[in-house]
């Protein structure tokens, strides 16, 4: 019997490997190490992010690991959200160091490089084993960051009802990946998606005579694994709690990095792998419809349950679960534009919330406390943050010329140039008309705080005093809402690489 | 020899169960020990059908399942026993500070 080694191309894997090794290295240096000031750990988590980011653009594309590991340029654009996502969650991070992370600051940054680690290996997974392992990979870590402040009963018990929704919704993701690996025969991606267009009937295995209702019940199974993930209702309840308990860097990162490996994992296994399940015109006979209504309700649920909120965290929680309900009308989009509209959206929306994340983080610091009504008279006591609080609002709502408009507006194009290309595709237009609907609700719970900024008077205006990393990481997101909303071609051109990368699969 | 559809029976009772107890269960080491459960009906799934097709794949997969599994766990025992510490009790219908 003739073994033959798998072509094992390390070189792929350079930024992985170097992060990975770096996280461990951050943890062992503030074990080991006596004196040190309070940012040594967080400035040693920067650096390594910005190596990586330079090891990357050395790295080339292609294939490795016997075809479980695929570097194409769908990873390279995701990989640079999830790394700029953690650059930011982690200067915005350098307040608690002063107040609340004490102790431990080491594990605290190490986790949140091994999460990225886990989002990168999941971009860059072109089979079912590595995908599975990146998206644990990516979620335990943040368990214990979404529980890092011991004493704070809140954040515990964020961490435990994360915890057990993320294993929860990961065991239900596997149980369903296990059919498609049976009823297949196989764990490529690519290779799923030739055996089931080969078939006579999607989902019919001739091996298996009976397996279509399974093939059903496996796609149910994913579904309801990646809808945790991604907050889509029904399966969204967790997301205020966990939020609002959780350290607000970390709700930062939950919100964006999570949010994006979330959608990494859709596309890979539904539009790239089962694809030949998706025929939106034989609506409601796959999973098309069932996505469609899912997001319908994310915009729905988010946006008018965020009206109510008092709390800031809960608002952009509820906010980040319709955000999630826009990104996923592009996914729907099957052509070239719908990918690459989703690509523009994330890269927005990493701008737009990290930023608007840090500010919070930062007036938290200073009155520990998370209420809109805190931030009354900000904008005569720092008009610097009131100003940029209301650029990111702005984008989150969708006004042009912001980066959010061209986010929503690539999307919804995106989604209308599908409907356009055949019959029993008009619940799309529904589900557009709906999308713009639920955007003006959102204009009225944003505009909340820019009311309570600049128009609220109280006796006691808060004073900010405001760390170099955090107004570096503001400035960031502004420049960045406010560049790519002026001139979004650049990361157009640069999304767009990717429904190539899907190959000969897009019309 | 047994024919696959019995195991993947067994699979899905498996995996009822846990999910049952997820739901229903108040006791957070309870439900992490349903979690538990419906991760093995999972390999149970993915043993049966690589037996059946003779792939081996399936058999790798259940052990990198099982070691990521060891790793939530460790994870999820050390939440549970902070939260203990901080609220001297395990029931999830007492974790009511953020409403659900």
């Amino acid at each position: 019997m003739e073994f033959q080694l798998p072509e094992i191309n390390l070189q792929l894997m350079a930024p992985e490997i170097f992060l990975f090794l770096w996280a461990l290295a951050v943890m062992a240096f503030d074990v080991t190490t006596k004196r040190k000031s309070s940012s040594t750990a967080g400035n040693l988590a920067l650096v390594g992010l910005a190596v990586t980011g330079v090891i990357m653009v050395f790295t080339d594309q292609g294939r490795g690991f016997g075809n479980m590991f695929f570097n194409d340029s769908m990873a390279v654009f995701f990989k640079v959200i999830f790394l700029a996502a953690a650059f930011m969650a982690i200067g915005s991070s350098f307040g608690l160091t002063h107040t609340r992370i004490l102790n431990h600051r080491g594990e605290y940054f190490g986790l949140i490089l091994l999460s990225t680690v886990g989002m990168m290996f999941l971009a860059s997974s072109s089979e079912l084993i590595s995908l599975y392992i990146g998206l644990e990979l990516t979620t335990i870590p943040l368990f214990v960051l979404a529980a890092f402040f011991k004493d704070d009963r809140k954040s515990v018990e964020a961490g435990i009802k994360y915890l057990v929704v993320g294993a929860f919704s990961s065991a239900l993701l596997l149980y369903g990946l296990s059919f498609i690996y049976g009823l297949t025969g196989t764990t490529d991606i690519a290779q799923i998606r030739s055996i089931l267009a080969h078939s006579a009937v999607a989902g019919f295995n001739p091996a298996y005579q009976e397996s279509t209702p399974i093939m059903v019940m496996a796609v149910l199974a994913i579904l309801g694994g990646i809808g945790f993930k991604l907050a889509l209702p029904p399966f969204h309840q967790w997301v205020p709690d966990v939020y609002e308990g959780a350290p607000t860097p970390i709700t930062a990162f939950l919100s964006v990095g999570s949010k994006a490996a979330g959608l990494v994992a859709f596309a890979k296994i539904m539009i790239m792998g089962l694809y030949d399940l998706y025929d939106p015109s034989k609506a409601p006979n796959d999973w098309g419809i069932l996505v469609g209504v899912m997001a319908a309700a994310a915009m729905i649920v988010g946006n008018v349950l965020a009206i109510r909120q008092t709390n800031i965290k809960r608002m952009l929680a509820y906010s980040s679960i319709a955000h999630a309900g826009y990104v996923m009308v592009g996914m729907l989009a099957l052509n070239s534009l719908g990918l690459a509209s989703v690509g523009y959206y994330m890269f927005a929306y990493l701008f737009t919330n990290m930023g608007a994340f840090a500010i919070v983080a930062l007036i938290e610091d200073r009155t520990g406390s998370c209420e809109i009504a805190s931030y009354a008279g900000l904008s005569k006591t720092s008009p610097f943050l009131a100003i940029s609080m209301t650029i990111f609002l702005l984008s989150l709502t969708g006004i042009p010329p912001l980066a959010g408009f061209f986010g929503k507006f690539y999307v919804f194009a995106a989604a209308i140039k599908m409907a356009e290309t055949g019959s029993g595709l008009t619940w799309i237009y529904w589900l557009v008309g709906v999308g713009l609907v639920t955007s003006v609700f959102a204009l009225y719970y944003y505009a909340n705080v820019m009311r309570t900024m600049y128009f609220v008077e109280t006796d006691s205006p808060l004073k900010v005093t405001m760390s170099p990393m955090a107004v570096a990481v503001i400035v960031i997101g502004v420049v960045g809402v406010v560049v790519f909303g002026l001139n979004p071609q650049p990361i157009v051109q640069f999304a767009s690489d990717m429904p190539a990368a899907l190959g000969a699969l897009l019309p | 020899m047994v024919p696959i559809s019995a195991y993947l029976i067994l699979a899905a009772v498996l995996f009822g169960i846990g999910t049952v107890g997820v739901l229903i269960s108040r006791n957070v080491i309870v439900m992490f020990m349903s979690i538990e459960l419906m991760l093995n009906a999972a390999n149970m799934v993915l043993i049966a059908f690589s037996r059946a097709l003779s792939i081996a794949d399936g058999h790798v997969i259940v052990f990198l399942v099982l070691t990521v599994a060891a790793a939530e766990a460790a994870v999820g025992l050390g939440l549970i026993i902070m939260i203990y510490r901080n609220r001297a009790t395990i029931n999830i219908d007492r974790f009511s500070l953020l409403k659900w």
